[in-house]
């Protein structure tokens, strides 16, 4: 008997995971959830059929998604996490002394529950004082705020589904006003590779371009992610990701990684001409 | 009762499409299998049913069969003496009600702020306006409903009328007392005929404001495709028990397609029966996101997502709360502007915006994250765009001085002037600010400077100006030869 999980990375193409076997079902309030064990990439979490992270490769997405922001601002206090229901972005935040509150946005309760029950590898990360999980609508959320947060990292499924409403201009513009004024803000920024995916990615950067005054996108490569090829946009009002890089100080935190370091943090902002010229096209 | 449960028009469809029919009748298609384009896009289900009479169902303009039946059940869900399928729009239905019962030179009273197709029948049947002054908000620049006292005045002074026209809700959701008008213009032998077309769901929620089949109105046009779910087109007109059924079916048979669509046709039967049967929950979930929705645009601050509280017992008798209009003005922005906005920048559409307010139309298709969205845009638009509001116009209710009757207005001899020539003209056309649609000069009234301004700003902020025949309305046409008040022929007549 062989048991397989799909996702169609494109109408044409298949993405498939050999399945030992199911550990939770469920359907919440906004989306199917699913829990399943596999050899290769042992558990992995689907919202709705899509994939959103494996045990084995979830260290590039987390790691990419904090430690970039943090080796640029010089003195991140209060973070602001939107989404990452899973514990994986908090898990590296909490390594952090430095940060003093962190409050995850998550809309959807039963994926935080889910997660502490069977993904403790990233649900850990909600083990610690500083965490303060709020289950509602991000977009809801950060409207109330204004000059609050030093960070803000968009860790969001994808743009259509309950995760829509993150990839839209009054998202951005929201959160530009609840950042400070040296604030950044690191989101999940699709992929280049596949056309819808492009489309997705082009029109993100579009909207965060309109909002912020720095605007740049780095990369990363994640296995289990539609062409393996994903993006993160770094949005700043202030610090440059590469002028304001200050890998010393970074160093000077003593965190093992086991993705990131200091010249993968140059290089990742290094991208293929023809993502950079999807980017330009929707710059002008 | 009717077991509300079924669908005849639906089921007969059904049953047809089981039967296999060969097609050797129109529509030339033939279920999609003559025009495979149309086809892939529409799909093939789609064009299966679309039809053209038969025996087996029935005809539009001759019911005997399925459409009688579905009628029958719609009659009673809207508690109607008779509800006629309608497939020409709303539209349709307001002027059958008009050409129900009023002939040439008969006055019918109405608010100004009537929808452009009741304007539009008077200068086919010759009927003359009695406009009602609807109370004006002048923080909002909206109009309001029709004081009962107002109606009074103009039955006392028209008792020769023959009708009064209400609007159950306004676009904004403002009620008039309809009861009220009701019983006295029937006190005046006064027909009362209901524009609904933004209450179906009075009709099916016990917390909403009164029906007009319950206020006891002879007619109401009802637009099934708003609030009720149906496709676009598709209307019911309902009459009361003192009309008669098949006088007012000869009136719709007059400007009725023969062709009545059966896409329309079983939208409004399959809407009727989700509403009859589940009206009651769909609508509890629309007032729950408005009025979440309202909460939270009220705590952005500026902006004033109005409800209830303006009902002052008179001229603002009810609410509708599953509208949601929200003022604009102290942001500094017209609701126009806003309008585009929302559209250009933040890729939401809403349904109007007008100088003061927006309107979002919110039904039961939408889901709490798109109230989020909306909610969250109007916080951007303000925290970008918020200006100095001194110098925002409101639309201000500017009485109209009607001349001559639409019809002999639109059909005299005509000249097109360019718009700064016309004041103290006689205009022979429409000008109307669109959305919402209501008219600023109607054929047959006096072009003043207050009319004139009034164009001009509306054009600027972005107001599309629709009825003339200079779509551009460089120039407007007037009566040839008609200067000013003192050649009036209504006023001279009266």
């Amino acid at each position: 008997m062989e048991l397989w999980f799909t996702e169609n990375h494109t109408e044409n193409v298949k993405f498939s995971i050999q399945i030992d076997r199911q550990l939770y079902s469920s359907q919440s309030d906004f989306q199917r959830i699913d829990i399943f064990l596999s050899n290769e990439f042992g558990r992995f979490l689907t919202l709705d059929g899509y994939m959103m992270l494996t045990e084995k490769d979830e260290f590039i997405y987390h790691e990419m998604m904090v430690h970039v922001p943090m080796a640029v601002h010089p003195t991140v206090r209060r973070v602001l996490v939107i989404g990452g229901g899973d514990g994986g972005t908090a898990r590296e935040l909490i390594r952090y002394q430095t940060i003093e509150q962190i409050d995850v946005v998550e809309i959807d309760e039963e994926v935080v529950s889910a997660c502490k029950q069977h993904l403790r590898q990233t649900a850990c990360g909600f083990d610690d004082e500083r965490i303060h999980l709020y289950y509602e609508d991000g977009l809801k959320y950060v409207r109330r705020y204004e000059d609050v947060y030093d960070l803000i990292l968009v860790d969001s499924t994808d743009p259509f589904g309950p995760g829509e409403g993150l990839f839209t201009k009054e998202f951005y513009g929201n959160c530009f006003k609840a950042l400070k004024s040296d604030g950044i803000m690191v989101n999940q920024h699709e992929s280049p590779f596949y056309p819808n995916d492009a489309m997705a990615m082009q029109r993100a950067h579009k909207r965060i371009v309109n909002s912020f005054p720095i605007s740049k996108v780095y990369q990363a490569h994640i296995p289990t992610y539609p062409s393996g090829h994903w993006l993160f946009g770094f949005a700043s009002k202030q610090y440059h990701p590469l002028s304001n890089h200050d890998a010393d100080r970074w160093k000077a935190f003593g965190i093992q990684t086991r993705y990131y370091n200091e010249q993968l943090h140059r290089g990742a902002f290094a991208l293929p001409n023809y993502v950079e010229e999807m980017l330009e096209k929707v710059e002008r | 009762m009717l077991d509300q449960s079924r669908a005849p028009i639906l089921e007969a469809l059904e049953k047809m499409k089981i039967d296999r029919l060969v097609p050797f009748d129109v529509p030339g298609h033939k279920h999609g299998k003559g025009n495979p384009d149309l086809t892939r896009f529409l799909g093939e289900q789609c064009l299966m049913v679309d039809v053209n009479s038969m025996k087996m169902l029935d005809n539009l303009c001759h019911p005997v069969s399925v459409i009688k039946e579905a009628e029958d059940i719609a009659a009673e869900a809207f508690g109607a003496a008779h509800a006629y399928f309608m497939v020409g729009g709303t539209t349709s239905a307001v002027q059958s009600m008009v050409l129900s019962v009023c002939k040439r030179g008969d006055k019918i009273i109405l608010p100004r702020n009537v929808h452009r197709s009741v304007i539009n029948i008077m200068i086919l049947c010759g009927a003359i306006p009695v406009y009602v002054n609807p109370d004006m908000n002048h923080v909002l620049g909206i109009a309001l409903g029709m004081r009962l006292s107002e109606v009074e005045k103009a039955i006392a002074e028209n008792p020769d009328a023959k009708a009064v026209l209400v609007n159950n809700p306004t676009y904004y959701g403002i009620c008039s007392n309809l009861k009220g008008i009701t019983d006295l213009a029937h006190a005046h032998g006064m027909k009362v005929l209901v524009d609904e077309a933004h209450g179906t769901q009075f009709y099916f929620d016990r917390d909403l404001p009164i029906t007009a089949m319950e206020a006891g109105a002879d007619m109401a046009a009802v637009s099934m495709h708003k609030s009720g779910g149906s496709l676009t087109q598709s209307s019911f007109l309902l009459i009361g028990p003192k009309m008669s059924e098949g006088h007012v079916r000869q009136i719709i048979n007059i400007t009725q397609t023969t062709s009545g669509s059966y896409l329309l046709m079983s939208s409004l039967d399959i809407s009727r029966r989700n509403l009859a049967l589940h009206g009651q929950e769909v609508f509890d979930k629309v007032k729950d996101m408005v009025e979440y929705a309202r909460r939270e645009i009220n705590l952005i601050g500026d902006y004033y997502a109005y409800s209830k509280e303006l009902v002052n017992g008179d001229s603002v008798y009810d609410f509708d709360i599953t509208k949601l209009s929200v003022n604009t003005l102290p942001v500094g922005l017209a609701g126009i502007e806003v309008y585009d906005l929302l559209r250009d920048e933040y890729d939401i559409q809403t349904e109007f915006g007008d100088l003061g307010n927006v309107l979002a139309y919110v039904s039961v298709g939408d889901r709490p994250r798109d109230i989020e969205r909306l909610v969250s845009a109007l916080a951007e638009i303000r925290r970008l765009y918020k200006r100095d509001s001194s110098s925002l116009m409101t639309a201000e209710y500017i009485n109209p001085r009607v001349l001559y009757s639409p019809q002999d207005a639109f059909y005299s001899d005509k000249q097109a002037l360019p718009i700064e020539q016309c004041e103290n003209a006689v205009c022979a056309e429409f000008v109307m600010c669109y959305p919402p649609g209501i008219p600023i000069l109607a054929p047959g009234e006096l072009i003043t400077r207050d009319i004139l301004d009034y164009i001009v700003y509306a054009k600027e902020k972005g107001c599309s100006m629709t009825g003339p025949e200079d779509m551009m309305l460089g120039k407007l046409n007037v009566m040839k030869g008609i200067r000013s008040a003192a050649h009036s022929g209504l006023e001279n007549r009266a």
